[in-house]
């Protein structure tokens, strides 16, 4: 059996708070992706396609760019709560996609809101290409 | 001054009087009180709910108000222990809902009776839950009437 490159990255950051790049943790997740998609390669237009569909499993939680606002650039806003919300691109929040067990938190978190299901590792590696374009 | 400053602090360690514009979070707030539950919403202040309030807020975390907040145990005990070192003493903060909402204690309906029902309900504060909406400098602990915005009129009160 293949050892899951990602839960291990996640299994060091719980002991140590371990940090990773943006693109170390693309990386894992396309890794991860290419397991079950032979050459798998992350896309920043698959994932802005996928920031902005509508998937309407939630009535007030349609799509990630509800709270995210249209662009992962901007400052957003808690559809529900209505708290600010910092953008989630690093250019702009140089902490972003740092902390593998951060960001599987919220992909786990926000996904299943919006999605009714966990985001898959392809799913998780075009959303950091898009979130990550241009830094 | 300096015997002002004291009074305040006795006032705001004598269970909350009817007047508390200054509501920092304690000292002793673990790291990740601010981390896990000062993401989807402000950090509220602890004294603004009682213990019997906050155990059944932590103890029901996966079916948060509609959303998930389930923590790892260590983390949820640690943040339950603060939570409940600091809970309030006064019956005027015990939530009347369920699930336990603080902005439903006789308390906070008492300080915000002369807020007019519209701005609950402007899209810009969302939810009563929403202190932030309102008290500008509420993600530092302050409510200061000063620092209020009325989002309807934008002018101050
Ligand atoms: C209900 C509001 C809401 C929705 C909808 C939402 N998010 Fe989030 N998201 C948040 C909040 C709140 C945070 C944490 C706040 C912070 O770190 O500033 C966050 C943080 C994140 C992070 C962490 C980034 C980092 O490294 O700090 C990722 C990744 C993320 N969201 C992805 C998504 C994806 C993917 C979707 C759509 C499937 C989505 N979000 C939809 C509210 C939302
Ligand atoms: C994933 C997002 C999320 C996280 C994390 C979260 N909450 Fe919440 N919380 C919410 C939402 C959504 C509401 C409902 C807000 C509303 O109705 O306006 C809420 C409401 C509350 C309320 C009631 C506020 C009121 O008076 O209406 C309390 C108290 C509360 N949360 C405490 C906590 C505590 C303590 C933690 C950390 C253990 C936490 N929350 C973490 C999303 C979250
Ligand atoms: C819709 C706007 C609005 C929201 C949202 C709001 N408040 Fe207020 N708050 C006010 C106004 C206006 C006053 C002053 C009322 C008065 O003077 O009659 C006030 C007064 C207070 C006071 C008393 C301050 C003093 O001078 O003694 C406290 C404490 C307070 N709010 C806390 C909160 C908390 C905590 C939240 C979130 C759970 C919250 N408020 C949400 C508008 C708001």
């Amino acid at each position: 059996m293949n050892v899951p490159l990602l839960p291990m990255l996640l299994l060091a950051g719980a002991a140590t708070a371990w940090s990773a790049t943006p693109r170390e943790l693309a990386q894992s997740y396309t890794a991860e992706a290419s397991r079950l998609i032979p050459g798998f390669q992350g896309s920043a237009q698959r994932g802005a396609e996928f920031y902005a569909r509508r998937f309407a499993v939630s009535s007030h939680l349609p799509a990630c760019s509800a709270c995210h606002t249209d662009s992962p650039a901007r400052i957003g806003r808690h559809a529900v709560t209505g708290k600010t919300i910092q953008p989630l691109s690093p250019s702009a929040v140089a902490t972003r996609f740092s902390d593998p067990a951060k960001v599987e938190k919220w992909f786990r978190r926000n996904c299943t809101e919006v999605l009714g299901r966990e985001c898959s590792a392809a799913e998780k590696a075009d959303f950091i290409a898009f979130a990550t374009e241009g830094t | 001054m300096k015997t002002l400053s004291w009074f305040a602090t006795l006032g705001l360690a004598m269970a909350l009087p009817a007047h508390a514009d200054r509501l920092p979070l304690p000292a002793d707030a673990p790291p990740s009180y601010q981390a896990e539950c000062g993401t989807c919403h402000l950090p509220y202040p602890p004294a603004l709910l009682t213990a019997t309030d906050w155990k059944r807020v932590m103890g029901a975390l996966d079916r948060h108000y509609g959303d998930n907040a389930t923590l790892d145990e260590p983390t949820r005990r640690e943040i339950a222990a603060f939570l409940l070192r600091h809970a309030a003493t006064h019956n005027s903060m015990a939530a009347n809902s369920n699930p336990p909402r603080l902005t439903s204690s006789e308390w906070f309906r008492r300080e915000h009776r002369r807020v007019p029902e519209s701005s609950w309900k402007d899209p810009d504060v969302k939810s009563s839950a929403n202190c932030g909406g309102c008290h500008t400098k509420a993600e530092a602990g302050s409510f200061r009437e000063s620092e209020i915005v009325l989002p309807t009129s934008r002018r101050r009160l």
